[in-house]
């Protein structure tokens, strides 16, 4: 899973703050005069009209979704035929089949107990990781001594794989639950560290200077200045760290006795039960997607500074 | 934005007494400052470089001062030296009898280009100052409203600096500056990156804001028109080590206006300058030169 993890994010783009309006622009605003009026241009300017917006938007929406369209009657196709070229689809249920047994799971009770108990597991692995991992980033980004400290042990663990940490979790760690839980937040927990020290280390030095020539103590530059400044980047590390939590979590749920999502779908595996694998699969992938909107969206307030034309 | 009215009553707005208030003293006995004996050394791969030598210097409240000279001259430095960015090696900086120590509020920077939080509203930078002074909120914000209206601002409040030019942006940078009410306004080349036609109309809101304030501004330049436009007395620099070479006194009446750049006394002074500037920049060379 780490490989996974490293590549994203050296590929995630971290957004810079922008911080010099385009030349057209500034030259424009540069001569008009300044009125109250001009506050009112800017804002529609920034903003598209509803009409083209549903244009645009409206119709990359319906490609995604025709996207997945076409891949699920590809694989109905393909299962209902009998695909066999190298990739062997004799033994995938169908599309039809996923979907029937996905039904009865949902008239059932305990397909909600192991979501539920999923989302549980991450929550509190992912606010621990956030928490953790935010707190070690910003002494890492601003102290030499405890990058020099802290910065080995990341190198160390950060390629070890969330499955090859269970026989330690269940040696070390009270009980499972607590076990699943370390698991998942190991692999939320380097995304975050790592792109809050980005962040932290990219603070604009004029910044901290202005802040000082301004009377700014310590903590109050910490607050004011490199925190929101490393939050593009933080904002990228917690997005990133819940994607890597919920595929840690399956790895975890691995050693659970009776629920979760992931046990859910490595226990249909040991039963040979393939629709609920690919059922157990989707939905995984699709918690995760949800969490990971979710922690964009919530933390999108943060970052409204960086648009452009933004008003507050 | 050139052509923005700067507030016409605010001698109502600005609290005169605050100003004393803050500064136990009055206003033409704030702002001195005494530069002493100082060098400025940075230890660089290839060895110690100096980047200030044996620099003395007065200036005296309410004084006007621009440093110029060519580029790399250490003029930069010595300002950081009275903003207590960096500390001389040998001698002092005192302002107002203190030796400096560190950056402070009473010594109000403005720097180049991209000193706003870009993440604070307009309002929010300059009540930054205030606010840190432990002025609560609503005060910081009235104080901030009150300055946003001196740079002719106050509709662009709320608005967030990525949003604004690089004219306006540098006025919120001085009135963020001005919202402490500093004894001294340090400011490193704050027009450098204009236009010619903003840096112009720059200046002139300048010497109008500072006219109200009369506190002590020490203003570095390489632009000779904009250091004579500007000053009471400017202070030329020489480069590699930097040394003080000249102190000329600018007596050209004020208010000044656009009209005074092409006056036979604005030109005898710029001739000096220039005169001054272009030996040492030839000197330049030829240590280069040399050196090479």
């Amino acid at each position: 899973m780490d490989s996974k993890s490293n590549a994203a994010i050296r590929t995630e783009p971290v957004a810079e703050p922008p911080l010099q309006p385009t030349v057209g622009q500034s030259a424009a605003r540069e001569s008009k005069p300044v009125l109250p009026t001009m506050q009112k241009q800017a804002n529609n300017e920034s903003r598209l009209p509803a009409r083209v917006w549903m244009k645009t938007t409206g119709v990359r929406y319906l490609v995604r979704t025709m996207a997945l369209i076409v891949a699920v009657v590809l694989w109905q196709l393909a299962s209902t035929k009998g695909f066999h070229f190298y990739i062997n689809f004799e033994n995938i249920p169908a599309p039809s089949v996923v979907g029937a047994a996905l039904m009865s799971e949902l008239t059932g009770q305990e397909f909600y107990l192991h979501i539920l108990h999923s989302l549980e597991r991450v929550a509190i692995a992912y606010v621990l990781a956030v928490v953790v991992g935010v707190v070690l980033g910003v002494a890492m980004g601003r102290s030499r001594w405890a990058e020099d400290i802290i910065l080995p042990y990341i190198e160390l663990l950060r390629p070890i794989p969330a499955v090859a940490w269970i026989p330690l979790a269940i040696l070390m760690l009270p009980t499972e639950q607590s076990s699943i839980i370390f698991i998942t937040f190991l692999g939320a927990l380097f995304p975050v560290i790592l792109n809050t020290v980005h962040g932290v280390e990219q603070t604009n030095s004029v910044l901290i200077r202005a802040a000082r020539s301004l009377g700014a103590s310590r903590t109050a530059i910490l607050w004011h200045v490199i925190l929101p400044g490393a939050m593009p980047s933080i904002v990228a590390g917690l997005a990133i760290g819940m994607g890597v939590a919920w595929f840690s979590l399956l790895a975890g749920e691995i050693i659970s006795g009776q629920y979760g999502i992931g046990y859910y779908t490595w226990n249909s595996y040991t039963l040979i039960q393939y629709p609920q694998i690919i059922i157990g699969m989707l939905t995984i992938g699709g918690l995760g997607t949800l969490c990971t909107l979710l922690v964009r969206h919530s933390c999108s307030p943060l970052l409204k500074w960086q648009a452009k034309g933004g008003r507050s | 934005m050139s052509d923005t009215p700067v507030s016409n009553n605010r001698l109502a707005v600005l609290d005169h007494s605050r100003l004393r208030a803050i500064s136990g003293k009055a206003d033409d006995e704030r702002g001195r400052i005494s530069v002493r004996d100082v060098d400025i050394v940075f230890d660089t791969v290839s060895g110690p470089h100096v980047a200030v030598q044996n620099a003395n210097l007065t200036i005296r409240p309410g004084e006007f001062v621009c440093l110029l000279g060519p580029s790399g001259c250490g003029k930069s430095t010595l300002m950081n030296a009275i903003a207590g960015f960096v500390a001389p090696k040998t001698g002092d900086v005192q302002v107002d009898g203190n030796t400096v120590t560190e950056p402070g509020p009473d010594r109000g920077m403005v720097f180049q280009q991209h000193s706003l939080f870009p993440w604070k509203t307009v309002q929010e930078n300059v009540a930054f100052g205030p606010l840190m002074a432990g002025v609560g909120n609503d005060e910081a914000n009235s104080i901030a409203r009150t300055f946003l209206s001196l740079v002719g601002l106050a509709a662009f409040a709320n608005a967030y600096p990525n949003t604004l030019s690089g004219g306006m942006q540098q006025r919120v940078g001085i009135a963020r500056a001005l919202a402490n009410y500093p004894s001294v306004l340090l400011m490193d080349e704050p027009f450098g990156a204009l236009d010619a036609q903003t840096r112009i109309m720059m200046q002139e809101n300048l010497l109008d804001i500072w006219s109200e304030f009369h506190n002590t501004v020490v203003f570095v330049t390489h632009d000779i028109d904009e250091a004579v436009f500007l000053s009471d007395r400017i202070v030329v620099m020489s480069a590699s080590p930097g040394q003080i070479i000249a102190d000329i006194d600018v007596k050209l009446p004020r208010p000044r206006e656009q009209s005074l750049l092409t006056s036979a006394d604005f030109m005898a002074l710029k001739r000096q300058c220039l005169d001054l500037i272009r030996k040492e920049t030839l000197n330049a060379f030829e240590q280069q030169n040399r050196a090479g």
